[in-house]
């Protein structure tokens, strides 16, 4: 150990707030970016089954998609 | 050898691969991360020099190492997307191009925070400093045309030559503290030399290196997932892969 106490270790003999700020930063960013990749990896995961199980549900018995269907509005040209 | 090569390139090949890596990964990133970082703050030595404050060097070296050699990768998946067409190497780009930002901004964040106690200022325009901002900026860019262009292969291609027109920045962040006088010290590795520090510093420095390598190859297998599961969607293997998931 190269301090003698707790509170040396967190002061650093005055260079605390540097060296602890960038831990802090570093550690917060790191966390963050797994985080938000696993959950935008979740969320796409839970896309995509919505997408095949509505198919399936749709499409029963024939492995044919259901195709688009558009609607003609009438749009006034005034 | 061409039948490994095509297989690589196979997106459903890549994500069972992955998935069976990923464990490994994140286990061993942990692992060296913890040890790496609780020797550098609590056990390792202080500078003569510099004090404490040196101790910043665990977490900035790695952040700046990452963030050039992730350049120089999506630079090598740039080639091979513009040579060979091959749609992972795009997925790559595209997955770790935010990790490289990230990392890019942590080397640059430290690096001032360190710079403030060290060199009195938290930031100077010189050679080394300035080089790291731009490829802060390169980041940015590869992430803004991708998002920019809405056709898939349009996009690929764009950002791979932006890309590649990016990597003169490398060499010149790598050996603008031996071409210019900068108040950067110079690089604490080289593959030459032996440490100029003790081993008490530098083996943990390591550690956390290797650390943050396998922490981004864990976060690259993750995002290069997700990816390919937008672009896969509507595929078999996508279909048969999401509901089996959902049944176990």
């Amino acid at each position: 150990m190269a301090f003698d106490s707790l509170t040396a270790f967190i002061a650093m003999e005055g260079h605390g707030p540097y060296v602890w700020a960038c831990y802090g930063v570093f550690f917060l960013l790191v966390a963050a970016m797994m985080v938000w990749s696993l959950r935008r990896h979740r969320a796409v995961l839970q896309s995509c089954r919505r997408v095949h199980e509505t198919a399936d549900d749709s499409g029963r018995g024939s492995a044919q998609p259901t195709p688009a269907t558009f609607t003609r509005v009438k749009v006034s040209q005034d | 050898m061409w039948q490994i090569f095509h297989k690589l390139g196979s997106p459903k090949w890549f994500f069972g691969i992955a998935t069976r890596l990923m464990p490994w990964l994140l286990a061993g990133a942990l692992a060296f991360l913890a040890v790496g970082l609780v020797w550098g703050l609590a056990f390792a030595p202080k500078d003569y020099l510099q004090g404490n404050s040196y101790r910043i060097i665990f977490i900035h070296v790695p952040s700046a190492f990452l963030a050039q050699s992730v350049y120089v990768m999506m630079a090598t998946a740039g080639v091979v997307t513009l040579v060979w067409r091959m749609k992972l190497a795009d997925v790559f780009v595209k997955a770790v191009a935010p990790i490289g930002l990230v990392l890019t901004f942590l080397a640059l964040f430290t690096g001032a925070v360190w710079g403030k106690p060290t060199w009195g200022t938290w930031w100077i325009w010189d050679a080394r400093l300035t080089s790291m901002l731009i490829l802060l900026f390169l980041y940015g860019g590869v992430i803004a045309l991708d998002r920019a262009i809405n056709d898939e292969k349009s996009a690929a291609r764009a950002v791979a030559v932006l890309v590649l027109v990016g990597v003169v920045n490398i060499p010149i962040i790598k050996y603008s503290v031996e071409w210019w006088n900068t108040l950067h010290q110079p690089a604490t590795f080289t593959l030459t030399e032996k440490p100029s520090m003790p081993a008490e510093m530098w083996v943990p420095l390591l550690l956390s290196v290797l650390g943050l390598y396998l922490l981004f190859g864990w976060l690259a297998c993750l995002r290069m997932q997700t990816e390919i599961l937008v672009r896969e969607q509507r595929t078999r293997w996508v279909k048969e892969h999401v509901l089996a998931r959902r049944a176990g």
